[in-house]
């Protein structure tokens, strides 16, 4: 083979065809007679590295993706596969029971109200500090963008503890919000603060770049033309952002339905009042309900596959 | 939003003030409410969980953090996450390898499925890695209640970062380069490591910071598989969980001060690594 190659400066083509290589390697010496042996060497060199005789590079490229998908294969696909397969491993009907009990459909609802509080208040936020950090200029906009990505860097367990010391009963704030008859931690609002907390960065982080490729020509010559800056937003910059916000509000929507740690502190974790799906998975588990905590966790996977397949869709291809 | 609202006072835009063109009220209205918001939800919250945890003094702080059981806690978060983000550089970089180099039937799947750690809630993530590597694992391994558990449930929730900051680097990079190496006599060993590692550097140890930040916070995957043993299995997010849930939000402070200390100083050394990779490229 290599001996070939040295004839050949196309090896990838000789060695595709069989019929080829072999006519190479009986005119071979013919040819190595004609080039110098100087040159002759250098070729051998050369091409035995492009291609070393096909085999090793063939078996690393192989050894590679077993090791990557057989990787994944394990930490990823087999124990999802397998959630799914023993909470319908008995058929439809205890999934759907263990998931319409009160306790279920109570977690359930929890959840979504949570969930679009939290999307609503980060998706308007999102815009206009998006907005912001893109068409405005002030001083400490690098200060802004990094308060915006902290989040990330926070544990969700001190996003709880966090929000406990600002809106917890015995706190100043928390105390006189109380008075007025508002409670925060261990109910609705104080999830709600969890987890607009934790998915803060997700819809800001996805309008940014495209508020910076798009530019601000279009919006000026509106402006030029007379509209009005709510005129322009909605039929410019909003048409222009349309996906990548999309995208964001998916990002956030699942980071909200999904939350966890942070929630489980300011809920208190009141069985039938204050928890979510995430914390009902994890009461049933403690509990020994398997079942249910099977389907729960069966229905929050699929809820997640969902939205891998939308952010496919919608994730901005540069 | 706040933008729209503001929009009405603002005077119209001068034909020659191009530059700067929303100055001013509309900016200062935007930014003043953002800025409230974040106070109110993220940075006031955050400050006082610095502010408690050096409330009964300096002292106090470090005997909270150098009780036994959250010393255990945080050494090993740090150690397991250490661990963690090393095999993610390692293991992330050859995926992001197959994932950009490769070509096999269902590539898209499995590129897809790189993001389910993302998407999937921690809390199922603990449940389903309890159930396959738990004490009724199908496959006989039984984890739980181990170190090697908690590892197991960081390296899940940690799989993207490395994946998704090397692959976009190595779909940039020019082939050309490594033919040339090639043609010049390297060997494919030499051409990786000379010619596409220098490259790759910056993004894996971007990807490798993140995976450690994450690893080191992360409380949901490691609650059901670790059975939260104090010194051998409890991190340190369950550690400043039950001390939260024993009333003890000073003790709780000064971890979660550590963790966030910790974290930041990862993400700066981040930052740092990402202006060194720019000014390299």
């Amino acid at each position: 083979m290599a001996e070939s190659g040295t004839v050949h400066e196309n090896t990838t083509d000789a060695n595709t065809t069989d019929p080829n290589t072999t006519d190479e390697n009986t005119a071979d010496p013919n040819t190595a007679g004609e080039s110098t042996a100087g040159e002759s060497a250098g070729a051998t060199a050369r091409n035995r590295t492009v291609r070393p005789g096909g085999g090793p590079r063939g078996v690393s490229r192989y050894v590679l993706r077993v090791i990557a998908i057989g990787y994944l294969f394990f930490l990823l696909v087999l124990p999802v596969a397998l959630i799914v397969w023993r909470t319908f491993g008995d058929g439809l009907v205890p999934f759907v029971e263990a998931l319409t009990s009160p306790s279920a459909l109570h977690a359930f609802q929890v959840t979504l109200v949570v969930a679009l509080w939290a999307v609503a208040l980060n998706t308007v936020f999102g815009v206009g500090a998006a907005l912001l950090l893109v068409r405005h200029d002030f001083p400490g906009k690098r200060l802004l963008g990094a308060f915006i990505d902290l989040p990330v860097a926070v544990s969700p367990v001190v996003v709880g503890l966090a929000l406990i010391l600002l809106y917890g009963r015995f706190s100043p704030v928390g105390g006189l919000l109380e008075s007025w008859g508002l409670q925060i931690i261990f109910s609705t609002p104080g999830m709600v603060l969890a987890t607009v907390f934790v998915a803060l960065p997700l819809v800001v982080r996805s309008v940014v770049p495209v508020l910076e490729e798009l530019g601000d020509e279009q919006e000026q010559a509106a402006h030029t033309l007379g509209a009005s800056r709510f005129q322009t937003f909605l039929r410019i910059t909003l048409p222009g952002i349309r996906s990548a916000l999309a995208y964001g509000v998916v990002l956030c929507l699942a980071r909200s339905l999904g939350e966890y740690g942070a929630v489980a502190v300011v809920s208190g974790r009141l069985v039938d009042q204050t928890q979510t799906l995430t914390l009902f998975v994890e009461e049933r588990f403690q509990n020994f309900d398997q079942p249910a905590a099977f389907a729960a966790s069966t229905a929050l996977a699929l809820l997640a596959v969902v939205t891998l397949l939308l952010t496919r869709l919608l994730r901005p291809k540069d | 939003m706040t933008v729209d609202t503001s929009s009405r006072t603002a005077p119209p835009p001068r034909a020659g003030a191009r530059r700067r063109p929303r100055a001013s009220a509309g900016t200062a209205l935007g930014l003043g409410s953002a800025v409230l918001y974040l106070s109110l939800i993220v940075l006031i919250p955050l400050a006082l969980v610095v502010v408690r945890s050096t409330d009964e003094g300096l002292g106090y702080f470090w005997k909270a953090v150098t009780t036994p059981d959250a010393w255990a806690a945080l050494t090993l978060t740090i150690g397991a996450s250490a661990v963690v983000a090393l095999v993610n550089l390692v293991l992330g970089t050859l995926i992001a390898w197959v994932l950009v180099r490769d070509r096999f039937p269902g590539k898209a799947i499995v590129d897809t499925l790189i993001d389910l750690p993302f998407a999937l809630p921690t809390i199922v993530a603990g449940l389903v890695l309890l159930a396959l590597y738990g004490p009724e694992s199908p496959l006989g391994v039984n984890l739980a209640y181990s170190r090697a558990g908690v590892g197991l449930a960081l390296l899940f929730v940690t799989l993207p970062f490395v994946v998704r900051t090397v692959q976009p680097v190595l779909i940039e990079l020019d082939k050309d380069m490594e033919q040339a190496a090639a043609s010049l006599g390297a060997s494919p060993f030499q051409t990786f490591r000379r010619i596409i590692l220098p490259n790759l550097v910056p993004a894996m140890l971007s990807g490798t910071a993140l995976a450690f930040t994450r690893a080191i916070s992360e409380f949901g995957s490691t609650v059901l598989i670790s059975g939260n043993l104090p010194f051998k299995t409890q991190v340190a997010a369950v550690n400043i969980f039950s001390q939260i849930e024993g009333d003890n939000t000073t003790g709780a402070a000064a971890i979660s001060t550590v963790l966030l200390v910790v974290a930041l100083v990862a993400l700066l050394a981040l930052d740092l690594l990402q202006r060194w990779g720019s000014r390299r490229g």
